[in-house]
């Protein structure tokens, strides 16, 4: 699984990306919230010159402080920087800035047409400010808790809410009495509007912070529940067969086939699409497939060891379950006859017919000599293959080792001319 | 039903002069391996015939002992902490054109396989693989030749085996060629480079001339069908 996790598209070559890059806010080096060191980081550019062109789009209209607020509220602080104590000077730098985010908010109003009426200049930059401390100090809080931080800059934190709500409140009140002395029944729809919205932003931190544990809470719960299914197969599979394997020591044949078939069946869940995404797993089997599974068998009864290698492919119909009991006598032949060699096993698909050979490295035989207790391997192998369209040839030398090959036709019924006995 | 059952080709052949080796000396080699176990495992099975040079277990590492000691080859495990064996090869392939890289891993992923023999190996064995095997595949790559273990041969044919079509050029970098797909075939079939030659009439230096032919082409072709493949067959 994680072999090939960062191989999403295009081609296998590609050597492994690093993963996507990320903006953060980065409070380390920050002035107010980490957006213009954040974006510079990201750039690799000067912070300086970040902060600059914001100042530039800021009195071109304000968009630099909208532009702000939004990096503010979309881009996540990064959880791995580090926060710079606190001190005086910090704190004068945040006016500072703070500062000029007032100016720049008041440019903006102004650019909307609202005019600088200090009766409703005056208030809404009251609840900017306002609102700024509030979303800096939810930064606060919530480095505070990926740091486990003590409790000693708790208070400061508190009245540094307080002050927070206190400004939106006020200003909120002072936009309110404006709006009702105007008088009308607008008046009241206004109040309304001033309410909800004063609340929104007072509590907005808080929102934002609740959607983002709950989207961490559920991708650590995805990554939970991933890690329980691998140790419980490790449990269910690999642990028991080590355990049985120690048991059988004394006897090597156990031991290989245990090995095999934990090996087989490890392969399987690793490499082999789940059920449920898209696997062949239910309809009717492939070749491929077909020969594993019978490979497979044949490891399991006779403790052998079988590399199957099969080139195409195609479902396994009426046609081929002939050629693939074939296939198994034939392993089972090489097993018996040639244990503890190596046992291939290749076949190919090609749009006329399949074909498949077993090979093993056993001591072989003299095919001319027929020995009686081949019969097997004549009446399983080569009958049952003649009989249904298809053709076995068996070669052997003594010392070297026995191939089987096994031929059927896809087209029609008639035993073809064997093309490769030439070879 | 008797005349079904013949001898094949394989008896009647005359034994071929066994190749002179093209390397006097043992063969220098690291080992890239995570696992220390099987570092001691390998160098054990190596034994005499090879000269163990440098042990790594990681790509960094790795990097580093090939550079300082530069062998004649290096086996390389493909599941490597610091980024795989394709990292490895990505770093020093270009730079030290000398030193040859067989890839060794228990995956049998097409994706794997693929990916190092892309990244610039000559050769992808299992490690199922017997002693004398190993020992003869190092010494195969560091003569310049590929090494195919059946499984390879397999994947390249199914690779290349979308179309009917062959090569009419050796040089065609899209196909494999009549005499290359029937060398391929025999080595699926789990025969010998000695085996091959023997089959198919030709010396075992031609054999190995077909097999790097196969490898140059795995490497460099950009054949549609060989992306395609190698995707469709990105399983997990």
């Amino acid at each position: 699984m994680t072999t090939t996790g960062n191989a999403t598209a295009g081609v296998p070559v590609a050597s492994g990306e690093p993963p996507a890059r990320r903006l953060y806010r980065n409070s380390e080096g920050r002035v107010l919230a980490g957006v213009a060191r954040g974006l510079a980081d990201h750039l690799g550019v000067d912070p300086v010159a970040v902060r600059v062109a914001f100042v530039v789009m800021a009195a071109a209209g304000g968009a630099g402080v909208a532009a702000y607020g939004m990096f503010w509220v979309f881009a996540p602080q990064n959880p791995f920087g580090q926060a710079r104590p606190a001190d005086r000077e910090r704190d004068l730098t945040m006016a500072l800035a703070l500062g000029s985010l007032a100016v720049g908010g008041l440019l903006l109003l102004s650019a909307l047409g609202l005019g600088l009426r200090p009766g409703l200049a005056v208030p809404l930059v009251a609840v900017g400010v306002g609102v700024v401390i509030l979303w800096r100090q939810a930064d606060d809080d919530s480095r505070m808790r990926w740091r486990q931080a003590t409790g000693t800059s708790r208070l400061s934190g508190a009245a540094r809410a307080a002050a927070g709500i206190g400004l939106v409140g006020i200003g909120a009140i002072a936009i309110l009495f404006g709006a009702v002395r105007g008088g009308g029944t607008s008046g009241g729809i206004m109040a309304a509007v001033v309410v909800v919205a004063g609340l929104a932003l007072v509590s907005g931190p808080w929102w934002v912070r609740m959607a983002r544990d709950l989207t961490a809470e559920r991708n650590a719960r995805i990554r939970e529940q991933e890690r329980a299914e691998v140790a419980a197969h490790v449990h269910d599979s690999v642990l028991h067969t080590l355990a049985l394997i120690q048991r059988h020591v004394a006897d090597p044949r156990e031991v290989t086939r245990l090995a095999r078939a934990q090996e087989r069946e490890l392969r399987g869940w690793l490499y082999r699409p789940r059920p449920g995404t898209g696997g062949d797993g239910t309809s009717t089997p492939s070749v491929s497939t077909a020969l594993e599974r019978v490979a497979a068998e044949v490891e399991d009864a006779h403790g052998v060891a079988v590399e199957v290698v099969v080139v195409g492919d195609r479902p396994l119909d009426d046609r081929l379950v002939p050629l693939r009991d074939a296939a198994r006598e034939a392993l089972v032949n090489a097993a018996k006859y040639a244990p503890g060699t190596a046992i291939s096993l290749y076949a190919e698909v090609e749009p006329g017919q399949v074909t498949v050979f077993v090979r093993d490295r056993g001591p072989g035989f003299d095919p001319d000599a027929v020995p009686a207790d081949r019969l097997g391997l004549r009446q399983s192998v080569v009958g049952r293959m003649t009989r249904h369209g298809g053709s076995a040839v068996v070669r052997s030398v003594i010392g070297e080792g026995t191939e089987v090959q096994l031929e059927m036709p896809l087209d029609s019924r008639q035993t073809p001319r064997d093309t490769r006995s030439s070879q | 039903m008797t005349d079904q059952v013949h001898q094949g080709g394989d008896a009647a052949q005359t034994e071929q002069p066994p190749v002179a080796p093209r390397r006097s000396g043992p063969v220098r080699v690291v080992l890239v391996d995570d696992h220390r176990m099987f570092r001691t495992g390998v160098r054990a099975e190596l034994g005499t015939a090879v000269d163990v040079v440098g042990e790594a277990e990681d790509a960094e590492q790795a990097v580093a002992v090939i550079t300082a000691t530069r062998p004649d080859v290096v086996l390389l495990d493909v599941h490597l902490p610091g980024g795989g064996g394709r990292a490895v090869l990505a770093a020093l392939v270009g730079t030290l054109p000398d030193v040859r890289f067989l890839a060794l891993s228990v995956s049998d992923a097409p994706e794997d396989v693929i990916a190092v023999i892309r990244g610039g190996a000559r050769g992808y064995v299992t490690k199922s693989i017997t002693g004398p095997e190993l020992t003869m595949a190092v010494r195969r790559v560091a003569d310049g030749d590929a090494v195919f273990s059946p499984r390879l041969a397999g994947f390249v044919l199914d690779a290349f085996a979308a179309t009917t079509e062959v090569a009419d050029v050796d040089e065609d970098l899209d196909r494999l060629s009549q005499r290359e797909r029937e060398v391929l075939r025999l080595i699926a079939r789990g025969y010998t480079y000695k085996e091959v030659g023997k089959a198919l009439f030709i010396s075992v230096k031609t054999v190995e001339t077909h097999v790097s032919a196969v490898l140059r082409k795995l490497q460099l072709s950009n054949r549609h069908e060989l992306t395609r493949w190698a995707t469709a067959r990105r399983l997990v």
